[in-house]
């Protein structure tokens, strides 16, 4: 229709220049991760585990009474419970969001990093695909939000393709598995299928909280407890959801074109 | 309990007290048991009469022998007696269809997930039937099982059809792949705290499940929410409803391979999503509505500055699609849905509306400060893919003039929020009318006030029970269209 052309050319490019220019990323005002500083902990409170559905929040017992609590990203589900149950600040918001992983442990908050980033260089030289990717994507027993915000990556805004990154229809060929949701049990065969039929080398992301960890479902009845001990996992990227410009700085870590800023629960900054 | 008339009914009267009621122009809602002791369970009907803000709620008991099934006389209570029987145990005499729905991907048990420790009543859970499809014969009729794993980004569902050449002679879909047991999940939270599940039910229906759930437990512990909350949660409401609807023009485009239309519908879609995210902290408006009020403040401006282009952009667009003749006759007479069966089978939100069923939570049971802020309700009468657009139009239109209103007049002073007190073994109900339609939580608490048991009613549920009569006899080059202007989610139905 040529009034659909006329209106597309006189609109122009709607397209953000993040991440390779700029910083137009999209998400401002959006609430992320909460920050963590044991520090400002009060001896004998547990007001943030209390109030933590999904345990990203906990005390180990073994570590006496006045321990600090141990904390999870990868659990998390962003509800910013915490931060108001919190007496001292030792939960405060923030807006932080670049959380893709590639080892679960750095999702965990610790006062020595788990890994640093030197060890992640001879990897990325040994990347098959340096630049182009496919994606096959399987929902695993999501809530729709999820797929909401990967939807959102080919709005004009967004505009995967210009990254060279593509969502595909066949797992044949796919290099990338991208996983949402608990893994429920009726869900579990379809997602170990697809794998299989991916052509290697192949990677998996497990794509918000529910497939890091399970979320507010993970190992009922009906569901499982996320992709570990049922695929391999390249990159974790909890968040629920993990925002669009989130899971476009986790695509580009796999690349190895972005850097990895989460390590030891706590992001670069 | 301030929402619903607790009415007591045996099993003897229930034929006839169906009969009175849908005799009256009433309509069954939803339909659930629950186990007051783990000996005595209870089945709940939940109605509406029309002219009545209260819903209705029949209590059976239902602890000896078999209840009549209600399916012939309202059939959309036909799925809500099979997930009765799979999840609670408790058996229906004369159902049509007795076979397992929500579990049917399960391995299955000998009582359902839903009976307590100690109950005693022989459960139909264990030998309720696997659900068959219908035999055909015939060398030129093709099976097609589509999915779970389908292409493009997309939930997981298993489309089946029987077809011959493009037409379709039967359509099943398994929709419960990805029941995640949410109402099991609820048992034992505490009632705050509950509402961060009820957010994760359907992701993009985020701010309805809340504010359902949100109700139904002032409702139960006698909960008055101040003015300024009930005023921010219809904001947060119309915001929700509007980035669903921008989607919806977005996908609808995608599926008539309407490509400029596509991209400008998920632009503007993506634009109000990033007005959430500066209103509220959340793009998808967590973390705003709990019991009692809202946990946050919305930043008004934000959305007022954001409102403003969007409705310049959405009368460009719905300007634009009008007069895309190549999008129109794919929509025109695709798939209607007559107003008899949207009724019967339970259709709610847009989709009964462009069947001609003008019914609206917001208008017709009040809540939150929809009472002050009155919402136009749209309808019309074709009942297909066209007037499935047309409803959704001008209910975004009506949604950012609402949103406009609001603002405009000025979001009351006062507190945020006012803490529920705990009432043990007390028992409510909350409603709310999302992009999809009616969304009911009925909650009961525990003797420490916790949550007992919570149903779970989705617009999606509705509405994919009636989809599958719009597909039989339609033909295949039509079927991505139909899906697109019903506007389902899976998340929603399969919990």
């Amino acid at each position: 229709m040529s009034l659909w052309t006329w209106f597309g050319l006189t609109s122009g490019s709607a397209s953000t220049d993040w991440p390779l220019k700029g910083d137009v990323h999209g998400q401002q005002g959006v609430l992320g991760m909460p920050r963590y500083d044991a520090a400002k902990c009060q001896d004998g409170c547990d007001a943030c585990a209390q109030s933590c559905v999904t345990h990203a929040i906990t005390f180990s017992p073994k570590l006496g009474e006045n321990a600090r609590p141990e904390v999870d990203w990868g659990r998390c589900i962003v509800c910013q419970l915490c931060t108001e149950a919190c007496p001292t600040g030792a939960f405060t918001q923030s807006e932080d969001w670049a959380l893709g992983v590639k080892q679960r442990d750095d999702l965990v908050w610790a006062e020595a990093l788990v890994s640093d980033a030197a060890s992640d260089l001879p990897e990325r030289t040994r990347r098959p695909f340096r630049r182009s990717l496919h994606i096959r994507h399987v929902d695993a027993g999501s809530c729709n939000g999820c797929e909401s915000e990967l939807q959102a990556l080919n709005n004009p805004f967004y505009n995967l393709h210009r990254l060279g990154i593509f969502f595909t229809a066949s797992p044949r060929s796919a290099d990338v598995l991208l996983v949402t949701g608990p893994v429920t049990h009726a869900m579990r065969a379809p997602l170990l299928q697809t794998y299989e039929a991916m052509a290697d080398p192949k990677w998996v992301i497990a794509t918000g909280t529910c497939a890091v960890s399970g979320g507010v479902t993970g190992g009922n009845y009906a569901c499982g407890n996320g992709l570990d001990g049922v695929l391999p996992v390249d990159i974790y990227l909890p968040g629920c959801p993990p925002n669009p410009a989130a899971i476009i700085h986790a695509l580009l870590l796999l690349l190895g074109r972005a850097e990895q800023r989460m390590r030891g629960g706590q992001l670069e900054r | 309990m301030n929402n619903c008339t607790l009415k007591t009914v045996t099993r003897a009267e229930l034929n006839a007290a169906a009969a009175d009621l849908l005799d009256h122009g009433g309509c069954m809602q939803v339909a659930y048991a629950w186990f007051p002791r783990p000996d005595a369970p209870e089945l709940r009907y939940i109605s509406t009469t029309p002219g009545q803000r209260e819903f209705m709620s029949w209590r059976v008991d239902a602890s000896k022998e078999p209840v009549a099934s209600l399916a012939a006389k309202s059939p959309l209570l036909g799925w809500h007696e099979r997930e009765i029987m799979e999840m609670s145990g408790i058996a229906f005499a004369g159902h049509p269809e007795p076979e397992r729905l929500v579990s049917a991907f399960l391995p299955q048990t000998a009582r359902g997930p839903l009976e307590p420790g100690g109950a005693v009543h022989a459960s139909a859970a264990g030998s309720l039937a696997a659900p068959t499809l219908p035999q055909m014969s015939g060398k030129h009729v093709q099976l097609l099982p589509f999915g779970p794993v389908r292409a493009d980004v997309v939930e997981s569902a298993q489309f089946i059809f029987y077809y011959v050449g493009e037409g379709i002679l039967h359509y099943h879909p398994n929709l419960f792949l990805k029941h995640r047991g949410m109402e099991k999940q609820f048992e034992g939270i505490d009632i705050e705290r509950g509402v961060l599940l009820a957010e994760r039910v359907s992701g993009v229906d985020t701010v309805a499940h809340a504010l359902a759930y949100a109700q139904a437990v002032e409702d139960a512990s006698g909960c008055i929410v101040p003015p300024r909350a009930r005023w921010l949660r219809v904001i947060a409401a119309e915001l929700e409803r509007t980035y669903n609807h921008l989607h919806y023009l977005g996908h609808l485009c995608h599926t008539t391979t309407l490509k400029v239309g596509e991209a400008q519908g998920k632009l503007l879609e993506e634009r109000a999503k990033q007005m959430n995210a500066l209103a509220s902290g959340s793009r998808l408006l967590r973390n705003i509505v709990w019991p009692g009020g809202v946990r946050r403040d919305l930043d008004v401006v934000a959305i007022s500055q954001g409102v403003a282009p969007l409705q310049r952009e959405l009368e460009r667009y719905v300007d634009l699609i009008e007069r895309t003749t190549s999008h129109l006759d794919r929509l025109i007479s695709t798939a209607p849905l007559s107003q008899q069966l949207a009724f019967d089978q339970g259709a709610t939100g847009p989709i009964e509306r462009a069947s001609g069923i003008d019914r609206d939570l917001r208008r017709d049971h009040p809540y939150a400060a929809y009472g002050e802020l009155q919402p136009a309700v749209a309808t019309r009468s074709e009942g297909d893919a066209y007037a499935r657009m047309k409803v959704r139009i001008a209910e975004l239109r009506a949604s950012l003039g609402l949103l406009d209103d609001a603002i405009t007049r000025g979001v009351p002073t006062g507190p945020l929020l006012e803490p529920c007190s705990r009432v043990p073994n007390a028992e409510g109900l909350g409603w709310a009318e999302s992009s999809r339609g009616s969304v009911l939580y009925a909650l009961h608490f525990d003797d420490r006030s916790r949550i007992a048991r919570a149903k779970i009613k989705s617009p999606s549920f509705s509405n994919w029970r009636v989809f599958p009569f719009t597909v039989h006899d339609s033909n295949m080059m039509d079927y991505a269209i139909n899906e697109a202007s019903f506007g389902l989610t899976i998340s929603g139905c399969a919990r």
